[in-house]
């Protein structure tokens, strides 16, 4: 059934018809109205599942923890510093290899207090052991909740599917809603090899000496190789039965380019108006839009930039003292292509600063007057 | 009246607690008094290293280990999955220490509690966080020795009142346990597994290595802990209806203080002064004791 939905909204709907077991979460803006749709599901019966009205983040995924050990299907949503507050129980839930699906609403971290997006939030949980998504539409959103509990159910880690605040949590799109039928065929119910169970006693998550530690940590870093391929099957697997697939990255017109932006996350739908642009104008680009960070999809990437010159990353996050973090990911996932392609980081749209068209056409500007970048990021449209 | 203690043992030997541990026995006790239909979440603490290391694990009922500061949150997730697979009336038992419980946990309980969550929350309180080395908490009480209140600069305030602050919260139960009383210890853990919400249940339990006491003596010492009046025995139900469980005869508080190294350095005016406010304490608790109901 076809809706207006916000992205927002279109998560809740996901989360419903994923029939999710146990819901924690604790608002924050812009992420406040996926719990609190999903509150009213709960409430109303359409949902029946346990929502644990937590005090606080870190709580919210310490009861989808112990949740998800005991067997449920778990779920929750944050942004920001909600997610910053999790930090630790992101780590807990990889390495107990616990299936728990979380959103996070692209959002500025403070100081200065910032709701509008930004992907430091989420890309600061680099390592901690979450399958990571990034959106670009609403429905997009809501195919991808979908597909991470079939995705983490299957290879045993938390996956973190990650929209832009306002422009995807807040604005209304319309969304192919699939029926609970059609769902539930693809989605099965979670049955866990182990949980916590009176009837088969079973310690969990205990002390860990160096002898032993290495071998699980290995386990886990083989967990998330295999994903890279099962994400790729059930997002294929998505595609035939409901007609959408994204890939782990998207190219657009990437074919003959010499040059590429790379983008991920809203600002995509941004970046492929202004490629049509140049094509009509004759300039070789194209568009990699990176879905898939954790694993980082590097041989699709390399693959599909070996050809290509020149590479525009627009990083709408920071790390400072190093710059952008899908720049210095892609020039690793480049290091071994005998043909190198200069990567160009352009720091861009922080803190909820728009990327405009004409931002993107200024980027291809600087582009294509200049064959290598400096050394840093460009810091870009940043008043003098 | 005198309850008996169940034979089964559900604690099995093999644990690596330190000789004399008071935390070995009150679980021990615990798993004996809830029996095997039960999951036991054990948060960052001694306990974390007692159950033992992987591949072992010296309890034999379903044990989540979790992060420090997850008792009450944890425990909440895990009572929502059983519940989900069928299993309403399994027992849910999160355990912590003071730290886990006084400090780090407290944000997460306190949250827990409020909701009314199903479990019992037990923390074993050894008065330190014991783990790391003998740090002080704020159960650690007035003048006694941590590595972090050193003698020169022993801890300077009371102990934090958990049960008062637990029963503010208006849950249906809330009690306080001693090793040295096991009857009275399993017969609160029973009635707690009868009762739906959230119970909480403070278990003094004496570390011979962070009290500087002699492990032979754990159970002599949570009992004068009891008999002193510095840890009386009670239980407070809705928040408001206080008994005393057991009343014996009263000792001076230094019979309790001078088995600790940790109260080495006091003072007879602190002394003094410790049991002056054990004696303020117990004069307050059989107020309430008589006025509720
Ligand atoms: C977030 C976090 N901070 C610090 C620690 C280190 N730590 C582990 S156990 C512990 C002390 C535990 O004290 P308590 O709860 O009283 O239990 P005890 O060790 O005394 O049995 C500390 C500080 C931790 N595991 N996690
Ligand atoms: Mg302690």
């Amino acid at each position: 059934m076809r809706k207006v939905l916000m992205g927002n909204h279109a998560v809740s709907y996901a989360v419903r018809l994923a029939r999710a077991d146990v819901v924690a979460a604790y608002p924050i803006t812009p992420q406040t109205q996926i719990v609190e749709m999903l509150s009213e599901f709960c409430a109303e019966g359409s949902l029946d599942a346990s929502f644990i009205k937590v005090e606080s983040e870190h709580s919210a995924m310490a009861a989808c923890i112990g949740a998800a050990s005991a067997g449920a299907r778990a779920f929750t949503a944050t942004s920001s510093h909600g997610l910053l507050l999790m930090h630790e129980m992101l780590h807990w839930a990889a390495g107990a290899r616990l299936p728990i699906v979380l959103v996070n609403v692209n959002r500025a971290v403070g100081p200065g207090w910032n709701v509008w997006t930004e992907q430091t939030d989420s890309l600061a949980q680099r390592d901690t052991g979450l399958i990571q998504i990034y959106c670009e539409s609403n429905q997009e959103a809501l195919d991808s909740v979908l597909q991470a509990f079939r995705l983490a159910e299957t290879v045993r880690l938390p996956v973190m599917v990650v929209l832009d605040a306002f422009i995807l949590s807040h604005t209304e799109e319309p969304v192919d809603v699939p029926s609970q039928e059609e769902v539930d065929a693809f989605l099965a119910r979670y049955e866990p090899a182990w949980r916590l169970d009176p009837a088969d006693p079973r310690a969990f998550n205990m002390l860990v000496p160096p002898e032993h530690y290495m071998e699980l940590r290995l386990l886990i870093q083989k967990a998330m190789d295999d994903a890279l391929h099962v994400a790729a099957e059930v997002d294929a697997e998505y595609g035939r039965h409901f007609g959408r697939s994204y890939g782990l990255v998207e190219a657009y017109r990437l074919d003959d380019a010499e040059l590429a932006l790379v983008t991920a996350g809203a600002s995509s739908g941004t970046a492929r108006v202004v490629i049509d642009e140049l094509r009509e104008q004759g300039v070789p680009a194209g568009l990699l839009r990176l879905r898939l960070f954790r694993p980082f999809p590097a041989e699709p990437v390399s693959h599909l930039l070996a050809g290509v010159r020149k590479v525009g990353v627009i990083d709408r996050n920071i790390s400072f003292g190093q710059g952008g973090i899908f720049a210095a990911e892609l020039k690793a996932a480049l290091y071994h292509q005998p043909q190198r392609p200069q990567v160009f980081d352009f720091v861009a749209g922080l803190g909820g600063r728009d990327i405009t068209p004409a931002t993107v056409r200024g980027i291809v500007g600087y582009l294509l007057e200049h064959d290598a970048p400096p050394t840093g990021p460009l810091w870009w449209e940043v008043k003098a | 009246m005198s309850y008996a203690i169940p034979e089964r043992e559900l604690l099995h030997p093999g644990h690596v607690a330190c000789p004399g541990c008071g935390a070995a026995i009150a679980m021990r006790l615990a798993l004996k008094a809830l029996g095997d239909d039960l999951v036991v979440i054990i948060v960052a603490s001694c306990w974390s290293i007692i159950a033992g290391p992987f591949p072992y694990s010296s309890l034999q009922v379903p044990t989540l280990h979790s992060a420090f500061e997850t008792g009450g949150s944890a425990a909440s997730g895990v009572k929502a999955a059983l519940r989900r697979r069928g299993r309403p009336d399994t027992t849910v038992m999160a355990w912590a220490g003071d730290g886990g419980t006084f400090d780090i946990g407290f944000q997460a309980l306190s949250g827990a509690v409020e909701r009314n969550e199903d479990f019992i929350y037990v923390c074993y309180d050894n008065e330190a966080y014991m783990n790391t080395g003998i740090q002080r908490s704020s159960a650690t009480p007035l003048g006694a020795w941590t590595t972090t209140t050193p003698v020169a600069s022993p801890k300077d305030t009371p102990k934090k009142d958990m049960v008062a602050i637990m029963a503010a919260h208006g849950i249906p139960y809330t009690a306080t346990a001693s090793i040295g009383y096991p009857e009275d210890l399993v017969r609160k853990l029973q009635k707690a597994a009868s009762i739906r919400g959230s119970k909480f249940i403070h278990i003094l339990s004496p570390c011979p290595s962070g009290w500087k006491s002699e492990p032979e003596e754990t159970v002599k010492i949570a009992r004068l802990a009891v008999q002193s009046r510095i840890f009386p025995l009670y239980e407070v139900e809705r928040g408001e209806r206080y008994t005393v469980t057991v009343r014996p005869p009263a000792v001076p508080v230094i019979e309790y203080l001078r088995r600790q190294g940790r109260f080495n350095h006091l003072s007879v005016a602190q002394i003094e002064a410790i049991q002056a406010n054990a004696d303020r304490a117990w004069e307050r608790l059989l107020e309430r004791a008589e006025s509720g109901a």
